[in-house]
């Protein structure tokens, strides 16, 4: 179950994706293919863990985790610090034993393997380039472990210098290079042994915004060129959403929700994924009656009516939370026009101009705070909105997802 | 602009390397120029400070090496310098071996433990240094510590007092910590990741050791030794009490030149002559290292 493979990323874009429930379709910027073995029931992962726990002096860092990654795949494990996703990559690279469960590498068990003979290699946060080595020298180190002739290992590090653009500073020294040069000398040298599987640890963390987007399109590049298995640990999302076939959002060392990047946005299965993906509104609100393919919400401090798609919504009586991303809000001065749902009116209480994009964060009754993004498709409008403006927030029916937990 | 407060800071260890380093050498020097006189300073010839230039080309007329003619014609003074080296680069070698295993256990503790054990090392400066060496003629003595200690077990005494394997005991004894501390600086500064990075590039541990940490602590070794066996070829006072007469060292010759026999200008001889020996080594080092930092640039 390989990607076929293409140059450059074309390999990752194909077929639009497969239809959600109901024939409609979550809305992707990138379409990634018709690669999803995770769907395939013949597939079989690359790595399995399986109900790994691993604790520290009592707390649980990862608690009872079980991961499926596929060949091919670039995985993220995303979460806030202590979430324990670098825990459990140093657990499958083997500088941490899992205190329970299993965790395989195509089909080897590798509790009891030292990290030197794991087939998988890691790249530092800190990039750990050894100071006293050559960029040239960092490369070979590994090759030179494996004990392979001179010439072939000569060879290969000409290779991954020119793969990652660093020919002319070979014989230069790490404390010699700028953080861009580093970051792509660790990546050098964690691919120059052909990994089964290639360990990211917050990869871009150390690079200036600018330069980390572009590393980021290079890396997926590099990951279709390569045809390695990536598993990437970050705390930022959009370098998650951006790079990732599949993500797994982590908390207190529990998988929350894994899939892919686009299903986590668009429907999270709980409020601390979708807070921790982006900017949402949440309204606690008690599901008042059901009429398929409705559903109609009552706001806990009944200042609002709401009414959003069934979809998993739970029976009337109980208490869900309602979630909106900001972006899918419209404000405007003027009341929409009759009949449109989900219309709330309040003032606005702060502006947050960014360019592209204005966020408006709107008070409504009951001092309930809600942000509203536009964006400035336009460079001139007839009255702009202002502070202290009274205005109206609304939202279609399928903008909601009614959260459980 | 920025150059100025830099050369004004350096005025202050100027002033003490003067002060301290470079008068007392230019009058050793000068001693060692100088003719021996009989058991009294000061020693010919002196400057006449009233005889304006013509008395000061006198005094440099009157300076020579017959001095340092004389160190070449007795072999007692080459072999003095030889057993110096050799017991100075025999104790750095001994000491390197035990203290990097010292410092590397230390760097890897807790730093609460690290502490503790950072204090220990220190400990023995707070005894006077002459006791400390007096307590191994205890401990090495025939009724000693050590052979009571033997006896207890069923063997044999063993007699090192004044051998040279006890001058060799007193040198490593007394400038361990010199080895230590600077070892252990350069290993607790070491990144523990880089040798998890070698672990996962394929280095199982005692390979990681000689790639990694050895040659990065390469400048705690230098130093070290450099501190152990400076000090070690000069050491005066532990030959004088632990060895016996195979083992003239040439601390204790100057000593004797100077406070024995009295003669002055051939004991200044016989110093300026271990101090170059001692300082060109470093000296040359140092060039290299600047070379090699500049062929890094």
């Amino acid at each position: 179950m390989s990607r076929p493979p293409a140059p450059g990323r074309a390999g990752k874009t194909a077929k639009p994706p497969e239809a959600k429930g109901g024939g409609r379709r979550l809305n992707i910027g990138a379409v990634r293919s018709t690669f999803a073995p995770w769907n395939d029931p013949d597939a079989v992962p690359l790595v399995r863990f399986e109900g790994v726990t691993k604790r520290f002096g009592g707390q649980a860092a990862v608690d009872n985790v079980s991961l499926d990654i596929y060949p091919g795949e670039f995985f993220a494990l995303l979460g806030p610090s202590g979430c324990g996703k670098t825990t459990l990559m140093r657990m499958l690279a083997g500088f941490e034993t899992p205190d329970a469960g299993r965790i395989t590498l195509a089909g080897q068990d590798l509790a009891g393997v030292p990290p030197h003979q794991r087939p998988v290699n890691m790249m530092f946060q800190s990039y750990a380039l050894f100071p006293h080595l050559t960029v040239e020298q960092n490369i070979a180190f590994g090759l030179k472990q494996e004990g392979l002739p001179r010439g072939e290992i000569a060879a290969r590090v000409l290779e991954m210098l020119d793969l990652v653009k660093l020919t002319p500073f070979a014989r230069r020294r790490p404390d010699q290079l700028s953080g861009g040069q580093k970051q792509r000398v660790a990546l050098a040298r964690a691919v120059a042994r052909k990994p089964k599987m290639l360990l990211l640890d917050e990869p871009l963390g150390a690079l200036d915004k600018k330069l980390r987007e572009e590393t980021q399109f290079e890396l997926m590049d590099l990951q279709v060129e390569l045809g390695v298995t990536f598993l990437i640990v970050t705390h930022d999302q959009e370098e998650a959403m951006v790079m990732a076939d599949r993500i797994a959002v982590m908390g207190e060392g529990r998988t929350v929700q894994v899939g892919r990047p686009e299903e986590i946005y668009e429907t999270p299965s709980s409020r601390y994924v979708a807070e921790f993906l982006g900017d949402v509104n949440l309204f606690e609100t008690r599901v008042e009656t059901i009429e398929h393919p409705m559903a109609h919400l009552q706001a806990k401090d009944a200042t609002a009516g709401f009414y959003v798609l069934d979809d998993d919504c739970p029976d009337p009586g109980s208490t869900v939370w309602l979630a909106v991303r900001p972006e899918k809000m419209r404000i405007s001065l003027d009341p929409p026009a009759d009949g449109a749902r989900n219309v709330l009116a309040g003032e606005i209480w702060d502006i947050g101009y960014t360019g592209d994009w204005t966020n408006y964060i709107v008070e409504l009754p009951g001092e309930k705070l809600v942000r509203v993004a536009r964006a400035n498709s336009q460079r001139f409008v007839e009255r702009p909105i202002g502070w202290d403006d009274k205005v109206w927030v609304s939202f279609d029916p399928d903008a909601g997802v009614v959260l459980t937990s | 602009m920025t150059s100025r407060p830099r050369s004004r800071a350096v005025i202050l260890p100027a002033i003490w390397l003067g002060v301290l380093f470079a008068f007392p050498f230019l009058l050793v020097f000068k001693l060692s120029l100088s003719d021996s006189a009989l058991a009294m300073p000061p020693y010919a010839p002196q400057i006449d400070w009233g005889g304006g230039l013509a008395a000061i080309k006198t005094f440099f007329a009157a300076l020579d090496f017959e001095m340092y003619a004389r160190l070449t014609s007795d072999r007692l003074y080459l072999d003095a310098y030889l057993t110096s080296l050799k017991f100075a680069a025999g104790g750095t070698l001994i000491a390197l071996l035990v203290g990097y295993p010292m410092a590397y256990g230390m760097a890897r503790c807790k730093p609460a433990t690290r502490n503790i054990l950072l204090m220990l090392v220190i400990l023995p400066f707070w005894t006077s240094f002459l006791i400390r060496v007096y307590a191994w003629v205890g401990i090495l003595k025939p009724e000693g510590l050590l052979n009571v200690f033997l006896g207890l077990l069923g063997l044999d005494p063993v007699s090192l007092l004044y051998t040279p394997t006890a001058v060799q005991i007193g040198l490593v004894y007394s400038y361990l910590p010199f080895m230590v501390l600077p070892l252990y600086a350069a290993l607790e500064r070491m990144d523990h990741t880089l040798l998890e990075a070698a672990a996962d590039l394929g280095s199982p541990p005692w390979r990681s050791f000689w790639q990694i940490t050895w040659p990065l602590s390469l400048p705690g070794v230098v130093a070290g030794c450099l501190l152990c066996f400076i000090p070690m070829v000069g050491e005066f006072v532990i030959p004088d009490l632990l060895g016996g007469p195979g083992s003239l060292m040439i601390g204790r010759s100057i000593w004797m030149e100077f406070f024995a026999n009295r003669d002055w200008p051939f004991a200044s001889a016989v110093a300026i002559i271990l101090l170059f020996t001692l300082v060109l080594p470093i000296v040359l080092y140092q060039r290299q290292q600047a070379r090699a930092l500049e062929a890094g640039r």
